[in-house]
């Protein structure tokens, strides 16, 4: 369990933004070579709130307002990081990273490799993903496929404020490229209608959370859910739904989608035989395919009926609040996807 | 030019009060009749009028996350614009765009709500006419921010390059979110880089629409004729913030207040009074069919129904 059962006398409920914000003041203070650039990071804060408080603390030469010239300020830190700093970049939506795509993807993901090991680009980007709030399709992106599918970056995406910083210190350490992937519904900013269970207790002082190390964050022996992000949300509600009717389902929180947990996944689906993964990201060549394929692989033997997903539809993400609701994963269609595999169960069911 | 910048404005102030209907006390972006984020142009109307009243519905205007001026100018349809707005299946695109994706090809508008990411489509929809042999100018309404984004100086360059009868128009509203110009430009005014590429610059302040009108005039006129792409950069007023929502505690003390005083709508008011001769009742009458205009398309949009949830399914290739 990742946020752990701790004594309500000590408990310091933090949302994910300031656990964020937290967790990069603490590594800025013991390392002078960690920074942080990026759009309105500066006195507002961040826009989601996950720089607020640094600009005060450490002052406009370590937390960079950047002009909306994304190629210029990915590539810099690129070549900043494999000069001796560490910086903390951040660019707002998800969605915006296709004008600079190019300094991520070709240079700062791959240099490490170019050069044999020998040049280190330890970076962390962070960025908002999701929608459910009706802020259309350039804004309501989670993408988590796109960047967990090139090679030379780990991909991060917390879904409660004790991981965000633990996985956030453990970005800053890390020696390469980090994109830190964090959910606007589980931010804790009430304008974006957050969801209550990401704020939980977070230890004031400094640890991290090993990369590809998923946890389960509810046992269960009939079916595993498997997500991210958000998705862990809804799969925990979908379990209590599932509780209610005799089903008992085990929820897995990947945390990482790179390195990728993929021991954790095989042995809880070996115990339960049934397997649902959920992802706000699209549908097809994506992490859901990926999750069940991964099963596939090892021993298809394990599964008593075939795994099904609940993602995104192929579709760009619709405005209209009617149409959005429609498309996002939720409980009910985690539960209709367990009706679903009940309904074409073979022989192994049982 | 007066009518526009004043639908435009009741038009904004309509769609303000609408969306915060459901969101008080708790402001939440997905409560009300129109959710999500809305970026209003309050104060930036005459870089919107100034150049759309030199086109023609068959020109091209591309424009940004902050659309709705420059919708109004090139005479987007105002009651599918606001359905639209609202999420609604009578919408521009059925309420599969939203604010800040309105496409009206009947006019030949439409934008992006990514930073500078019109401005590729003006100058292709520029060549294409040029191709063709077919007349027309694009315009690419952008920020004084978006200037600093890769798109601009390459389709600047582009632009000039192949001579295209494209219009770049910069409202400098002297802030990007939260970040000011001086922090986020190296020169204080970006009708200094037209020279870089080769192309005229004109420099507007006052946020004044008949000076914007004269600029454009030129601009266009050259463009129409063959002589390729121009950048007019427009000292604007931004008199709402960022997004709704914003708490603008970044600007400085009495900023807002300063701005509010130099409104440039009453100013043109005042104007037409004394240059134009312009009576009380002239006046009057214009704002009384501004408002109606603005309350039919409201009206439009508030009884129209919803999309189907599975429409979302639709359109995705035609
Ligand atoms: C590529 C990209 N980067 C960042 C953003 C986020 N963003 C939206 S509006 C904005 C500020 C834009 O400033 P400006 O171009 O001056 O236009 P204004 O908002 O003042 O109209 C930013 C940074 C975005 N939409 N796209």
């Amino acid at each position: 369990m990742s946020s752990g059962a701790v004594a309500a006398a000590n408990e310091r409920r933090l949302t994910i933004a300031r656990a964020m914000a937290e967790a990069i003041a603490q590594e800025m203070r013991i390392d002078p070579s960690v920074f942080v650039m990026g759009e309105d990071v500066g006195t507002l804060g961040g826009v989601f709130g996950n720089t607020r408080g640094l600009f005060d603390e450490f002052g406009g030469e370590r937390v960079r307002d950047t002009p909306i010239s994304e190629t210029a300020f990915m590539g810099a830190a690129t070549g900043a990081a494999s000069d001796g700093m560490r910086p903390i970049v951040e660019l707002m939506f998800v969605d915006f990273f296709g004008v600079c795509f190019d300094a991520i993807y070709n240079s700062m993901a791959k240099n490490a490799y170019f050069s044999g090991g020998t040049v280190k680009v330890p970076v962390v980007l962070m960025t908002s993903t999701g929608g459910g709030y009706s802020d259309g399709g350039q804004h309501s992106q989670c993408l988590y496929g796109t960047f967990a599918h090139l090679p030379g970056m780990k991909v991060v995406a917390p879904s409660n404020a004790y991981d965000a910083k633990g996985l956030m210190t453990a970005s800053i350490r890390d020696d390469n490229p980090v994109i830190y992937m964090y959910h606007k519904g589980l931010q804790g900013m009430g304008w974006l209608g957050t969801e209550p269970a990401a704020t939980v207790h977070v230890p004031e002082e400094s640890y991290t959370i090993p990369f590809g190390q998923a946890a389960i964050v509810r046992e269960g022996k009939d079916v595993t859910i498997v997500s991210v992000a958000m998705g862990v949300h809804n799969a925990l509600k979908a379990a209590d739904l599932l509780a209610a009717k005799g089903v008992s389902a085990e929820v897995v929180d990947l945390r990482t989608l790179v390195p990728l947990d993929r021991d954790t996944v095989f042995a809880s689906v070996s115990k339960t035989g049934r397997l649902i993964v959920v992802d706000e990201d699209y549908h097809s060549y994506g992490m859901t395919g990926e999750i069940i394929a991964s099963i596939a692989e090892r021993d298809l033997s394990v599964l008593k009926a075939s795994p099904q997903r609940v993602a995104y539809p192929d579709i760009p993400i619709p405005f209209s609040r009617p149409m959005e609701q429609f498309a996002l994963p939720s409980p009910e269609k985690i539960i209709e996807a367990y009706e679903k595999m009940k309904g074409r169960r073979g022989w192994r069911w049982m | 030019m007066y009518e526009t910048m004043l639908v435009s404005r009741f038009f904004e102030e309509a769609i303000e009060a609408i969306y915060l209907e459901g969101k008080k006390p708790v402001f939440n972006m997905a409560k009300g009749p129109i959710p999500g984020e809305m970026h209003l142009s309050n104060g930036q109307e005459p870089c919107a009028v100034g150049v759309c009243a030199h086109l023609t519905s068959s020109d091209i205007v591309t424009s940004t996350h902050r659309p709705h001026h420059a919708a109004i100018a090139k005479g987007v349809d105002l009651a599918r614009m606001a359905a639209e707005i609202f999420g609604k299946k009578t919408g521009l695109s059925g309420g599969r765009g939203g604010h800040m994706h309105i496409f009206d090809p009947d006019v030949n508008f439409s934008c992006s709500g990514i930073i500078a990411q019109g401005m590729g489509p003006a100058v292709g929809a520029a060549l294409s006419r040029k191709m063709q042999g077919r007349d027309g100018v694009a315009v690419s309404y952008i920020g004084e921010g978006a200037a600093n984004q890769g798109a601009f100086h390459e389709t600047l360059n582009l632009a000039a390059l192949w001579k295209l009868p494209v219009i770049f128009v910069i409202e400098d509203n002297a802030w990007g979110i939260s970040v000011a110009k001086s922090a986020s430009t190296a020169i204080p005014n970006n009708a200094l880089r037209a020279s870089a590429y080769g192309m005229p610059g004109h420099h507007v302040t006052g946020n004044d629409p008949i000076a914007i009108f004269a600029a454009a005039g030129e601009a266009i006129a050259l463009a129409r004729s063959g002589g390729g792409p121009s950048l007019i950069d427009i000292e604007t007023d931004r008199l709402a913030g960022h997004f709704m929502g914003d708490a603008e505690a970044y600007r400085p003390k009495g900023e807002l207040e300063a701005l509010r005083a130099r409104d440039p709508i009453p100013a043109f008011a005042r104007r037409l009074q004394s240059e134009d001769a312009l009576s009380d009742a002239d006046l009057a009458a214009i704002s009384d069919r501004a408002r109606s205009k603005v309350d039919d398309a409201i009206g439009f949009a508030r009884e129209s129904a919803y999309p189907e949830p599975d429409e979302a399914l639709d359109k995705v290739f035609v």
